[in-house]
């Protein structure tokens, strides 16, 4: 090659690599979204991860969705009549409902989905499985429940944004073991999943469905018209925090869901990008504890972690020294939620007491056994709160273990029932979204029914038979008084160590529109110009 | 020849089988769960079982194993336990981004990296030699991340001329092609680089130390007939030994380098399959590269005797 050729090549290649961009994120009708997590699949039922719920709320519809003041509002349901012992409740669907393939919607396909969604639904679905009696195909657009007893927190359950939320499938996907994983997409929502662009672990895309018919009201969280006014959504996954800034301030991506904390700061004084909080109901730090062996099956010893523990410490190192993120919570229910309450919170407020934590201990006999904390490395939460809680159990004199692993392996391990010194553990940490702390019915942390309850499997009779009242309470009055007491005897007994409560950013570029704070992305009323 | 050739594919076979075999004993013994990854943080203890039973994850090792077996040997390499998706397609829906970024990293740096080897060790102890010597080094003690970033910064974020991440196909353009593709080569093209100009210098020294060498230049043979002619022959066989050996450094560097850019190619597929334990899609993957690498292997012991006609097989 000549030298004038190679100069003439070369500059031609660097013209072009440099040439203003036209793969943009400028087209008004395509929304470009990084969502929190991998979607790996989209079976909403199987699976409980949120990031499969997000994607399935854009395919699927509910007959009932919650609004941004936790009431549950008709969606795919017309109409209701419950019988006044809240026995019989019969639905009637709206018509023109139609499902992807054109195909309409369905009471018998409702059913169908009910029937798969209550085994998997272990706040609500599977407790109304056993109080149901009947539920019955009435026509084409009607069906009813029976139940054995009163139940008046039905339309909750069917409208709640708590993964597993009761999505309608067509009969035949529904008839799907619900443990079994479905492979057709067929959805009953505004977008329609295209399967053969799905790139799991890159990205996804749905495209709108022409046929979905959104409802008169305005849109608020799961409740009102899902309008959406994108032809198409594109999900695509970054993984790396630093690659998911880096492409929202050059314009690549519209909408970030869950920038990194430290990289919250850049974002605010980039150009052209918006920051705030994504999820007013937030999250709830939590310090697991396992009540089936020494030390931590005396309440004593519990106790002792409790009122040690600061959850300043464990907030700071979760979502750094920005403090419209984080407060503390002295209770179990989300704050600024109807049912909040601090009643019993005492433990958790005012100054650490670490001498009388180490009095406690001595006291229940401890003796310096190890203690097993399970540490997930690979997810920064669950990271910050284990080095906080290593340190904690070192100030009071514990001999703690630190055992690092993966998610993947925490999820395994936890599960084990073995003494901590046979493959067992003492303490592990996770986190639970605000929007499953906000009553008893979706929180299964709270329960604590001993061997079937979550991991840790605490026994409490006291909070067991408040659970229990609160479902049967006639009143708001009643309801918080129940919830109030709740409260205090799982504090006594420890069911589990609110860790606090915080929040976290999302962000956006300047030309989006319509963006609203819940517990999910809200894709309806979003616009871009 | 051929019968060697021959003899080299059949040998591949009981490699690929141990390979196999290996991976998933490790896997088997590993910790973690995929059931309780799909089962979610809300789902009860029962449900994870339930779970675990309906993927078979709860058959014997060997059962599982010569099933598995018995469907590679098929050309079926299972299905996905998380997206129910067949391995082999999610293998065919990445292999294009891999095998773009691995082979414009290769070009990129046999390019730049035999010529400033051998001009290296033309000029010995000079600065130009010096120079090229500490790019060498640089290129290979720095991480992959680091470059990568750094590059992302300047020319991306900072010149706003080339994407921060993504991939384009070749079916829709070299120019975008290559604006997707041209900092993630260069990031994992540096210590590729580095290599493989070490090598050329170091081999270079040695055959311009000859006699031949001598004879050729008192014969007043060009310089660079000499030592693109003469010399790059003689010393092509370590050179080619280093490339398929630094092949391996270049699998494991895309997958980082697929991560920082956000190529949606083989190395996140494999990392995405470890943390979640996508056992299936590790196997796969797994055996994919390792019969690359044999195949690279068997393809640069034939090269030997295009370089140097005395070895023979």
């Amino acid at each position: 090659m000549r030298r004038r050729d190679f100069l003439r090549t070369t500059t031609g290649a660097a013209t072009l690599l440099a040439a203003p961009r036209i793969s943009r994120a400028a087209d008004s009708k395509v929304l470009r979204f990084v969502p929190q997590a991998n979607l790996a699949n989209l079976d909403p039922i199987w699976t409980t991860q949120y990031v499969v719920r997000n994607g399935s709320l854009l395919i699927w519809d509910t007959l009932y969705g919650v609004n941004s003041k936790l009431e549950p509002q008709p969606q795919m349901v017309e109409s209701h009549e419950v019988t006044p012992d809240f026995k019989t409740w019969t639905f009637r669907l709206r018509t023109g409902l139609k499902f992807h393939d054109n195909e309409p919607v369905l009471a018998k396909d409702a059913v169908a989905s009910i029937n798969r969604w209550m085994p998997r639904d272990n706040s609500m679905g599977v407790n109304i499985k056993k109080q149901l009696d009947a539920l019955d195909v009435v026509d084409d657009r009607t069906f009813r429940f029976r139940f054995k007893s009163p139940y008046p927190r039905l339309l909750f359950a069917l409208g709640k944004s708590s993964t597993p939320c009761l999505f309608i499938m067509p009969e035949r996907i529904a008839s799907t073991d619900p443990f079994k994983q479905i492979s057709d997409y067929v959805g009953s929502g505004p977008m329609k999943f295209k399967k053969d662009e799905w790139v799991p672990g890159s990205s996804a895309a749905f495209e709108r469905f022409a046929g979905y018919e959104p409802r008169a009201e305005k849109a608020s969280w799961l409740a009102g018209g899902k309008r959406i006014n994108f032809d198409r959504i594109e999900w695509q996954i970054l993984p790396d925090a630093s690659t998911a800034s880096g492409a929202l301030q050059n314009g690549e991506i519209d909408w970030w869901e869950t920038p990194s904390p430290d990289l919250v700061p850049l974002l605010k004084k980039t150009p052209g990008v918006m920051v705030d909080i994504a999820d007013p109901l937030g999250n709830i730090g939590s310090f697991r504890i396992n009540h089936l062996h020494p030390p931590f099956n005396d309440v004593r010893v519990r106790r002792a972690v409790q009122m040690a523990l600061s959850q300043e410490d464990y907030m700071r190192a979760v979502v750094g020294d920005d403090e419209s993120l984080w407060k503390g919570l002295p209770g179990f229910f989300t704050p600024d939620t109807p049912l909040y309450t601090e009643q019993g919170g005492e433990p958790l407020k005012g100054p650490r007491k670490y001498a009388e934590a180490k009095k406690l201990l001595a006291e229940a006999g401890y003796k310096n056994e190890p203690i097993i904390l399970l540490v997930a490395t690979d997810v920064a939460i669950t990271k910050a709160q284990g080095d906080v809680t290593a340190d904690l159990l070192k100030q009071i004199g514990m001999n703690v273990q630190y055992t690092a692993l993966d998610w993947g392996t925490v999820g395994q391990r936890r599960a084990s029932k073995e003494p901590p010194d046979k493959g067992g553990w003492h303490i592990f940490h996770t986190w639970h979204a605000g929007a499953d702390c906000v009553s008893p019915a979706p929180y299964t942390a709270l329960d604590a029914s001993g061997s079937t309850a979550w991991f840790g499997w605490p026994k409490s009779d006291a909070v067991e038979s408040k659970i229990v009242e609160w479902y049967q309470a006639a009143d708001p009055v009643a309801e918080k008084k129940i919830i109030g007491d709740l409260n205090q005897a799982a504090m006594e007994d420890v069911v589990y160590i609110p860790t606090g409560f915080f929040k976290f950013y999302q962000a956006w570029r300047k030309n989006l529109s319509g963006i609203v704070d819940a517990p999910f992305p809200v894709f309806w009323d979003v616009s871009k110009t | 020849m051929l019968a060697y050739f021959i003899r080299r594919v059949i040998a591949t076979v009981p490699v690929m089988l141990l390979v196999a075999l290996f991976v998933f004993s490790l896997l088997y013994i590993a910790p973690g769960d995929p059931a309780a990854i799909i089962a979610g943080d809300q789902a009860s203890p029962d449900d994870v079982e339930r779970i675990r039973a309906s993927l078979g994850l709860d058959r014997p090792f060997l059962v599982r194993f010569l099933e598995w077996l018995w469907h590679v040997l098929h050309g079926d390499l299972g299905t996905s336990i998380f997206t129910n998706l067949p391995v082999s397609h999610m293998i065919a829906q990445r292999i294009e981004p891999t095998v773009s970024l691995m082979s414009l990293t290769l070009i990129l740096s046999l390019t730049f990296a035999i010529p400033m080897g051998v001009i290296a060790a033309w000029k010995h102890g000079t600065l130009l030699d010096r120079a090229v010597m500490t790019l060498a080094v640089f290129g290979y003690s720095t991480p992959v991340f680091v470059v990568g970033y750094l590059l992302a910064y300047f020319f991306a974020l900072q010149l706003d001329w080339l994407p921060v991440q993504g991939f384009t196909s070749i079916t829709e353009g070299l120019g975008p092609f290559l604006r997707n593709l041209i900092l993630p080569a260069v990031a994992l093209g540096l210590i590729y680089m580095a290599l493989i100009a070490r090598i050329t210098r170091a081999t270079m020294l040695d055959v311009l130390s000859q006699d031949y060498v001598r004879t050729a230049k008192a014969k007043g043979v060009a310089q660079k007939g000499i030592l693109f002619v003469h010399a790059l022959k003689n010393a092509a066989v370590p050179i080619i030994t280093i490339v398929g050996i630094g092949f391996a450094t270049l699998i494991g560097g895309s997958v980082v380098t697929e991560s920082v850019f956000a190529i949606p190619g083989l190395g996140r597929l494999t990392v995405d399959a470890i943390l979640r334990r996508d056992y299936p899609v590790i196997q796969g993957v797994v055996l994919l590269f390792s019969f690359i690498y044999v195949v690279v292997n068997l393809a640069v012991d034939l090269l030997y005797t295009v370089f140097d006609p005395r070895i023979r097989y």
